[in-house]
C-alpha cells in the first residue's frame, strides 16, 4: 500500500507552501490581473485617462489580419526553433557521450554559447548575415547565393530561428547529455550482446529512456520560444520585412514598449496566456503519455 | 574650543549655503557617440557659466527608449524636469496635457525673455500649436538631402557637378551608373521620413488630412495619392532594377555610403558629422531632388530630430533654471556651434546669421543647403510638419508597405492604400485614447 505523508493540521502546510505561494502571487497572479484589467481600456501612455472599451481591444486584434497571421508566424517559429535546438543539441549530446578523451573540453565549448544575451546573440548573427558586410552574405555571394533578409521573409525567418535556437543549443545539450549518461550501461550493454546496432539500441532504447528530459525540454523550450526570443527579433529584424518575423510576443512589446499602445498590449499578453496555457495543458494531456519516467 | 566651534559654525554655513544654491535640473537625452559629448559640453558650459543651477544631463538610449522612459517615470512620480522627444513622439507629448508643461508658459512664468519669433519658421512651426503657442524647444532638427560621391560619378564617365536637382535627372544618371557597372546607385536612409513624408511637404501635397494632423486628432493618411504613388513606382522600379538597393529601415544604407559603396545617399543633413569623418572620397551635398511636372515643386522639406519638452510635476525654482538653460540652448553662440559641429540646422535666424559671418558656409560648401531647403519659402499647411498620434507604429506600417514594394510584391498604389488603411486604425485608437 502506497504510503501517505500528511500533515496534521492546517497551518503548518499553509506555511510551508506560503513563499511560494507569495512569489507566483506577487510575480504571476498580480501582474496577469493587470493585464487582463489593462486589456479592457485604451489608456493614454502617461496614465492620465483611461477610456474603457470592454472587448474592443481584443475585437481590434482579431479584426486585423496582420495579427491573426502573426499566430501562424509564431507557431512556425516556435517549432522549428524547437525542433532545431533539441534536434542538435540531442545529435551533438550523443556524440558527446561516446567520447572518452576530451570530452570536458568538449562539453565545455558547447555550454558557452548559452553564457550570451538572446539581444547580444541577434547582434552577432545579424553582423555574419549583414546583407552589406556580412562574412557569411559574403561567401554565399560567392557561391552565387544573394543573401538578402532585410527583403526575403523566409530568409529572415532561418536567421531568427538560427540566432534564436543556437543559444538554446547549449542548454539542451547539457540536458540530454546528463539524461543520456543516466541511462544504465548495463541495459545497453545487454542489447549491444544481443546484437543491436546503434541505431537500434538508440530508438529502441535510449530514445524512450531519454523522454522524461525529452519532454522537460520540449515544454521550457517552446516557452522559451514564445516569450524569451524578442531580444533577437528586435535587434535582427525588428518583425520585417513585413512582419514576416513579427511572432505574439515581440508585437506586445513592439505595441506596449515602442507604440506606447498599453491596452493592445494588455490584450495580447492576455491572448497569449491563454494559447500557452493551453498548449501546456495540451503537452501534458498528450505527450505526456508517452513518457516513461 | 570657540575657535573651533566657530569653524564649525562657518563650515555649515558654508554647505547650506551651497546647498541652497544649487537648483537640480535633470535632463534625460538621447545623444551616444560624438554627439553625446556635444551635448554633455554644452551642460558643462552652462553649469559654469552661472552658480543657481547644475543641469545633470543623463542617457537614457535610443530616441523611443528615451520616451518610454520619460513617461515610464512620470507614471512613477519621478520624471526628470527636460526630455528630449523625437519629433515622431509630438503628438503624444502635445496630447500629454497634465503630464508636460508647455516652453512658453515655463518662460512666462519663470519672466524669462522669449521671443518664438527669433527661431526658423519650419522649425518652430512643428512644435507649435494652433494658436501659435511653442509647446517645447526645438533641440536637434535636421531635413533630408541629397549626398554624392563624385570620385564614384566620376568613374561612371559622369561629371561631377551633374545637375540632379529633379527626380528624372536622378533616374538618367542612376542608369548610367548601374550600366557602368555600379552595385549600389543609389540608397537611403529613413524611407518614411524621406520619400513620403518629406516629398509630400516638397511637393506642397498631404501626408495627411487636418494639415498633416494639426489641426485636429481626426486625422487619416493621405500618402496615396499621386505624387507618392508615382514617387514609389519608380523607386520599386529602380529597385528591381538594382539602381535602388534598400539597406533597412533606419539609417543602415550609412554604413555603405560611407565606405564608397554607393555613389547616391539620401540621409538627413545631420549625417554630415559621419560622413565628413569617414568617408575617404570626395562628397557633395546637393538639395532633395523633386519631380519636375509637380506642381509647386519645391516647395520646402520638413525636420526631422528631437525638441526638449519640460515635465509637470517640478518645483518653481527648477521652473525657472529650466528657462534659464533653455534659452542658454538658443543662444546664437551655442547654436551656432551645434549647427556647425554636427549638420543639425540651427533653428534660430540669428544662429544661421552669426554661422554666415563666421565663414563657415564657405569653407564647407553644400552645408547651408538644408537651411535654405527649409527656409526658402514660407511654409504651407502641408509642409509645416506632422504631427500623428501613434506615428512611431504608423511609420513601422509605412516601412513594411514600401518594403514590399521594393521586393516586388505588391505594386505602390496597393501599397500605400494598404498603408493608408492600416494606419487609419491606428490614428483611431489614438484619438480613441485621447478624447
Amino acid at each position: 500500500m502506497e504510503k501517505r505523508v500528511i500533515f496534521k493540521g492546517v497551518w503548518l502546510p499553509l506555511l510551508l507552501i506560503a513563499p511560494q505561494m507569495l512569489i507566483t502571487a506577487v510575480f504571476f497572479f498580480y501582474p496577469a490581473g493587470q493585464a487582463v484589467w489593462q486589456s479592457l481600456f485604451i489608456p493614454d501612455p502617461f496614465g492620465l485617462s483611461m477610456q474603457y472599451v470592454g472587448l474592443g481591444n481584443f475585437e481590434y486584434l482579431l479584426s486585423d489580419p496582420y495579427y491573426r497571421a502573426s499566430f501562424l508566424t509564431t507557431a512556425i517559429f516556435s517549432t522549428l526553433v524547437t525542433l532545431v535546438s533539441m534536434g542538435l543539441a540531442l545529435y551533438l549530446a550523443v556524440l558527446a557521450d561516446r567520447l572518452i578523451k576530451g570530452s570536458g573540453t568538449y562539453r565545455t565549448l558547447l555550454i558557452w554559447p548559452y553564457a550570451v544575451a538572446p539581444a547580444v546573440a541577434g547582434v552577432l548573427w545579424m553582423f555574419m548575415f549583414n546583407t552589406r558586410v556580412g562574412v557569411i552574405t559574403w561567401y554565399l555571394g560567392q557561391l552565387g547565393y544573394d543573401w538578402n533578409h532585410v527583403l526575403n521573409g523566409t530568409e529572415a525567418m532561418g536567421l531568427v530561428v538560427i540566432a534564436s535556437a543556437w543559444g538554446r543549443i547549449s542548454y539542451n545539450f547539457l540536458f540530454f547529455l546528463a539524461g543520456l549518461q543516466s541511462i544504465p550501461r548495463s541495459v545497453i550493454e545487454a542489447a549491444a550482446i544481443d546484437g543491436a546496432g546503434f541505431w537500434t539500441r538508440f530508438r529502441t532504447i535510449v530514445f524512450p529512456l531519454l523522454s522524461p528530459t525529452t519532454f522537460f525540454l520540449l515544454v521550457v523550450n517552446i516557452v522559451y520560444a514564445f516569450f524569451e526570443t524578442f531580444g533577437v527579433i528586435h535587434t535582427i529584424t525588428a518583425g520585417g520585412p513585413q512582419q514576416s518575423t513579427t511572432i505574439l510576443v515581440y508585437k506586445v512589446y513592439a505595441d506596449g514598449f515602442v507604440g506606447q499602445d498599453l491596452g493592445s498590449s494588455a490584450a495580447q499578453s492576455v491572448i497569449l496566456l491563454l494559447v500557452v496555457g493551453a498548449l501546456t495543458v495540451l503537452q501534458f494531456k498528450y505527450v505526456e503519455r508517452k513518457v516513461h519516467y | 574650543m570657540k575657535l573651533r566651534i566657530s569653524a564649525l559654525a562657518l563650515t555649515a554655513a558654508l554647505a547650506g549655503q551651497s546647498a541652497a544654491a544649487q537648483t537640480e535640473i535633470e535632463f534625460w537625452h538621447a545623444f551616444t557617440g560624438r554627439l553625446g559629448e556635444l551635448v554633455a559640453e554644452q551642460v558643462e558650459t552652462f553649469n559654469a557659466s552661472q552658480s543657481e543651477y547644475t543641469v545633470t544631463a543623463s542617457h537614457k538610449g535610443n530616441y523611443s527608449e528615451t520616451l518610454n522612459a520619460g513617461i515610464a517615470a512620470f507614471r512613477a512620480g519621478e520624471q526628470p524636469d527636460i526630455l528630449m522627444v523625437f519629433e515622431v513622439g509630438t503628438a503624444t507629448m502635445m496630447a500629454a496635457k497634465g503630464a508636460v508643461k508647455p516652453v512658453y508658459e515655463v518662460m512666462a512664468d519663470a519672466g524669462a525673455a522669449f521671443d518664438p519669433d527669433a527661431y526658423i519658421g519650419a522649425v518652430k512651426g512643428y512644435y507649435t500649436d494652433t494658436e501659435g503657442n511653442m509647446l517645447s524647444l526645438p533641440f536637434n532638427s535636421s531635413t533630408p538631402v541629397l549626398w554624392v560621391n563624385e570620385d564614384a560619378l566620376e568613374a561612371a564617365g559622369i561629371a561631377r557637378d551633374v545637375d540632379l536637382s529633379t527626380w528624372e535627372q536622378v533616374g538618367e544618371v542612376l542608369t548610367t551608373l548601374k550600366d557602368s557597372g555600379n552595385d549600389c546607385p543609389l540608397t537611403t536612409a529613413w524611407q518614411s521620413w524621406i520619400h513620403l513624408e518629406n516629398l509630400s511637404a516638397y511637393h506642397d501635397v498631404p501626408f495627411a488630412t487636418q494639415e498633416n494632423g494639426f489641426a485636429g486628432l481626426d486625422t487619416e493618411l493621405a500618402l496615396n495619392g499621386p505624387v507618392q504613388v508615382k514617387h514609389i513606382e519608380t523607386m520599386g522600379q529602380w529597385a528591381q532594377d538594382g539602381k535602388f538597393i534598400y539597406a533597412g529601415r533606419r539609417n543602415e544604407g550609412g554604413a555603405n555610403f560611407r565606405a564608397g559603396e554607393c555613389a547616391l545617399f539620401t540621409e538627413s543633413s545631420a549625417g554630415y558629422a559621419g560622413i565628413s569623418s569617414e568617408a575617404e572620397f570626395d562628397f557633395a551635398v546637393r538639395p532633395l531632388p523633386y519631380w519636375s511636372d509637380a506642381e509647386g515643386a519645391p516647395q520646402n522639406t520638413i525636420i526631422g530630430g528631437a525638441s526638449l519638452w519640460v515635465m509637470e510635476g517640478q518645483s518653481d525654482e527648477e521652473y525657472k533654471g529650466v528657462a534659464a538653460f533653455l534659452n542658454f540652448l538658443s543662444s546664437p553662440e551655442i547654436q551656432a556651434k551645434w549647427h556647425q559641429d554636427t549638420g543639425y540646422l540651427p533653428i534660430t535666424e540669428a544662429a544661421a546669421e552669426l554661422t554666415r559671418e563666421q565663414g563657415f558656409y564657405d569653407e564647407n560648401p553644400g552645408t547651408d543647403i538644408a537651411v535654405i531647403q527649409m527656409t526658402s519659402k514660407a511654409p504651407t499647411a502641408n509642409s509645416k510638419g506632422i504631427r500623428l498620434g501613434n506615428f512611431d507604429q504608423v511609420r513601422g506600417i509605412i516601412d513594411e508597405e514600401l518594403e514590399a514594394v521594393w521586393s516586388g510584391d505588391k505594386s505602390a498604389q496597393e501599397a500605400l492604400d494598404s498603408a493608408k488603411t492600416r494606419g487609419d486604425q491606428l490614428l483611431r485608437r489614438f484619438e480613441q485614447a485621447n478624447r
